[in-house]
């Protein structure tokens, strides 16, 4: 019996002649009805490009499939004119996309939004259509936003927006629903939310689902079936729990060992303190009127006192806006602060910026975005050796030359590199020449803003290989700012917690880990650990 | 030299744009003929050979006594007298054209304007100056005249822009402020007001005009800075204790200047514009230079004699057709998205 939806052989490509790029080679893959598959895979794998064909949704005629079938229900969709792909789209198969906020219009409100799908395939009056759009709101559990019908998505959470878009796929009773990412861009307890909402939904409709994820827990969590892909083919498939427990394909070992894991070199005990607070805040006015008069403040960090000490990391956890970033750069007074900060014992807060440059040099920072941190036009060189000519290192340009090619080595990368522009590089070797910006100055404190957050998660293991090493070698003392509680176990000596500027609990990486005492810690913990869905009412939106 | 991949793309874009590389071309050409316009349209030989020795007029005065005449002052070569003096004993090299932009052709065989003839190629205007000679100078007076205030007014406006978008707050409020009032002076009175009091010239009219041209720039480079200023890479040489003026120089201008350069070639068409207009109506350059916009100004006031209105609108349409179609082609180039297939 042929499956619910059959792909045989599908290849999609972009260009022609010498500028083609193939996307996906021979791709074959089966969903059931009430099964879900999951499409696993590193970025630019071709997960979404095998999703999007489903659709017939890529930029033809630049996209074109030089071979392949897509059969749903026995109905052939490859080439099918646009009337019968108009028919199925958002009807029969319909789907969730990564971004919530990108992927609702900003302009038009949600019942709007909701009811638009509905007009499109379905003839109900005005009065039936607003049930049916209450109905589907309070199925993916928004009921309190059936009062708020006219509300436009930016008055929702990130997690209400992606419920809204839940919604919108479910509007018609999809027979298929493909969920691209559907929670990368969610809070981790956020994620467990809209994760356990799809299984529920999936459960309850009998819907065949394709999930395309890059995290290997989600997969655990949610599928059935999985086919592992890398590079546009797929290299590994079948029943979710042998290709985990046995993975045949060398790749498919490889991503499942290269979880971030293990735990920090055990570090000395009484090592002395090199980057300190003492109640500090941060907080932004929130002005209004003509006269702009502060009428209140975001408190971004609000009161928060920890210390760094040499050979340590300090890891610092909590969701997009607890204000973790911040902390970080008010620490090595990038952001104007309030309250204590000291670097080896002397108060910094109030040096002005000549008597803070030679200091600069002991401090450095790490950001999240490997193609955002470095400027564009300038080489690997150029981009490393900038802190030696501020700081007056290295005499002449031979001297630099060698020093960068050392750390160059020193972070994994080949000297030979060090003329090449940072576009020539991948997210891990860019975040590569970012530690070696950062490493060339020989600091004793690196703030690490989410260094791993945009890397895949191979890439992430090796980074954490590295900065374990770095740290090692160098004594350096860390702060590690990170929402992915594996890499900050892997990472962490001490832990801090950190909600809405506050710290909801802090102490060493193992006392939190193993005996979270707040209830915030501990459900962030399940949500992360096991995808399980908070139910006390802690994190709620 | 290596060329970075990034520009040998822009510069791929920039030749798939034919139109684009034939008008930089013929721009060129023209460009670089109007440069040598002494030698190409002068009433003075290039070459004078005269009992024995060598002579070059165009670059040095020799008085009249020099070639056997009576008079200290400057040879007039076009004399008769003069030439006769000079064949007896030697030879003259002319120029193709043999008038300057404000040789008055005597030897007119109809009254000024007088038509197009095998002397005077294009005819004369109302005062019997060679219509061809007067469109090579005004053209090379136009264009340099645009490519210096384009330059500076480029320099100065992003500079401005910079300064206004890398530091934010009350600096750019002060100074967006600043320029909304400034653009509010009326340009064109300002000028006739200045035209009274002084006598305009080339450096004059440049000066005044710089004084409002330089805003265009400052709004996009002032967007490009604000934007990049907190970018990861700004805040990542700021930890490393880079002071703001390089950082500004070396990290963020870069991204500003694709702007910049894109907006360049329509300021300059904009440019020429401008100061055709103010020949146009006599407040420009000082009476008897050569201007584009006087000749059109004698087309109008001789519609007779449609040779001057016609070669002067033909001159500036070909040479801000060209200078726009130049100008898309860069943008082109410097668009990441455009792609060609």
């Amino acid at each position: 019996m042929s499956k619910f939806l059959e792909i045989s052989g599908l290849h999609a490509s972009f260009g022609e002649g010498d500028t083609e790029v193939k996307a996906v080679r021979n791709a074959s893959l089966g969903i059931d009805k009430g099964e879900t598959h999951a499409l696993v895979g590193e970025s630019g794998s071709g997960k979404s490009v095998t999703a999007l064909s489903i659709m017939q949704l890529l930029p033809y005629p630049l996209a074109h499939h030089s071979g392949g079938s897509i059969k749903f229900q026995g109905q052939e969709l490859m080439g099918a004119p646009a009337r019968t792909m108009r028919d199925i789209r958002g009807n029969r198969i319909a789907m969730i996309f990564q971004e919530p906020l990108t992927s609702l219009n900003p302009l038009h409100s949600i019942e709007k939004q909701i009811s638009e799908v509905l007009g499109l395939h379905k003839t109900l009056n005005p009065t039936q259509t607003r049930e049916r759009v209450m109905e589907l709101l309070s199925v993916v559990g928004l009921e309190e936003a059936t009062t708020r019908l006219n509300a436009l998505p930016h008055e929702f959470s990130g997690g209400q927006q992606q419920r809204v878009m839940i919604a919108m796929a479910l509007a018609n009773d999809p027979d298929l629903l493909i969920a691209d990412e559907p929670t990368t861009a969610l809070d981790v307890t956020i994620q467990a939310q809209v994760l356990k909402l799809l299984k529920d939904l999936q459960a309850e409709f009998q819907m065949a689902m394709l999930l395309i994820t890059h995290d290997l827990g989600i997969v655990r969590h949610m599928a059935d079936t999985v086919s592992v892909m890398s590079d546009g083919e797929i290299v590994e498939q079948g029943d979710m729990k042998v290709v985990f427990e046995t993975p045949k394909h060398a790749y498919t070992q490889h991503l499942l060992g290269a979880e971030p894991k293990g735990h920090p070199d055990p570090a000395k005990k009484n090592a002395s303190e090199v980057a300190a607070t003492g109640d500090v805040k941060v907080w932004f006015p929130i002005r209004k009127g003509v006269i702009r008069r502060t009428v209140g403040h975001i408190k971004a960090v609000d009161g928060i006192t920890l210390a760094v000490r040499q050979g340590h990391t300090l890891g610092v956890v909590g969701e997009s806006g607890s204000g973790k970033s911040t902390l970080g750069r008010a620490l090595i007074r990038l952001e104007k602060s309030t309250g204590e900060v000291t670097f080896e014992g002397r108060s910094i807060q109030a040096l002005n910026k000549n008597d803070m440059r030679p200091l600069r040099r002991q401090m450095q920072i790490v950001f999240q975005d490997p193609f955002g941190s470095l400027s564009p036009r300038l080489s690997v060189r150029q981009i490393v050796e900038e802190g030696l000519l501020v700081h007056d290192i290295g005499g002449d340009f031979d001297e630099r030359r060698k020093i960068v090619a050392d750390v160059l080595d020193e972070v994994g990368l080949e000297a030979s590199m060090m003329n090449r522009y940072p576009h020539e590089f991948s997210g891990g070797q860019r975040q590569r020449i970012a530690i070696a910006r950062a490493l060339v100055l020989k600091p004793k404190f690196i703030v690490l803003d989410e260094p791993t957050s945009a890397l895949d998660m191979s890439v992430q293991a090796q980074i954490v290989d590295l900065l374990r090493d770095l740290q090692k070698n160098h004594d350096l003392a860390y702060l590690f700012i990170s929402h992915d509680l594996k890499v900050i176990r892997a990472m962490s000596h001490d832990i801090l917690v950190m909600r809405q500027g506050r710290v909801v609990e802090q102490g060493s990486a193992d006392s939190i880990f193993d005996n979270p005492q707040d209830p915030y810690t501990k459900a962030l913990m399940a949500a992360a650990f096991d995808l399980k869905a908070d139910d006390t009412g802690v994190v709620n939106v | 030299m290596r060329i970075s991949p990034i520009n040998q793309r822009r510069l791929d874009n920039f030749t798939r744009n034919r139109r684009g590389v034939w008008s930089l071309w013929i721009f060129l050409a023209l460009f670089l003929i109007a440069l040598f316009a002494e030698v190409i349209a002068n009433d003075k030989p290039l070459l004078v050979r005269y009992d024995g020795a060598f002579y070059t007029p165009v670059f040095i005065a020799y008085p009249e006594t020099s070639f056997g005449g009576e008079f200290l002052t400057e040879a007039d070569y076009r004399d008769e007298f003069v030439i006769k003096l000079i064949d007896a004993k030697g030879w003259m090299v002319w120029p193709l054209i043999r008038f300057s932009f404000d040789t008055i052709n005597y030897d007119l065989k109809a009254p000024a304007p007088s038509a197009p003839s095998l002397d005077n190629w294009l005819g004369t205007d109302d005062q019997g100056r060679d219509v061809v000679a007067r469109l090579i100078y005004g053209f090379r007076i136009s264009v340099l005249f645009g490519l210096t205030l384009t330059i500076v007014s480029a320099a100065l406006g992003v500079s401005i822009g910079a300064f206004q978008g890398f530091y934010g707050g009350l600096i750019d409020l002060l100074g967006q402020r600043f320029i909304e009032v400034w653009a509010g002076m009326p340009m064109l009175y300002l000028l006739i007001i200045m035209a009274s009091v002084i006598t305009p010239n080339f450096w004059w009219l440049l000066g005044l005009m710089l004084l409002f041209s330089w805003m265009g720039f400052v709004g996009v480079v002032r967007a490009e800075f604000l934007k990049a200023r907190n970018l990861d890479f700004v805040l990542a040489a700021k930890a490393l204790g880079v002071a703001d003026l390089k950082i500004i120089y070396k990290h963020v201008l870069p991204n500003a200047v694709v702007a910049t350069i894109t907006f360049m070639p329509f300021t300059l068409a904009g440019s020429i514009t401008t100061l055709t207009g103010l020949d146009f109506l006599g407040f420009g350059l000082p009476a008897g230079s050569a201007s584009l916009g006087e000749l059109l100004n004698q087309g109008k006031a001789n519609l007779h004699a449609p040779w001057l209105g016609l070669s002067g609108f033909f001159v500036i349409a070909i040479m801000l057709s060209l200078l726009v179609f130049i100008g898309e082609a860069v943008r082109d180039a410097f668009d990441p998205r455009k792609t060609y297939r």
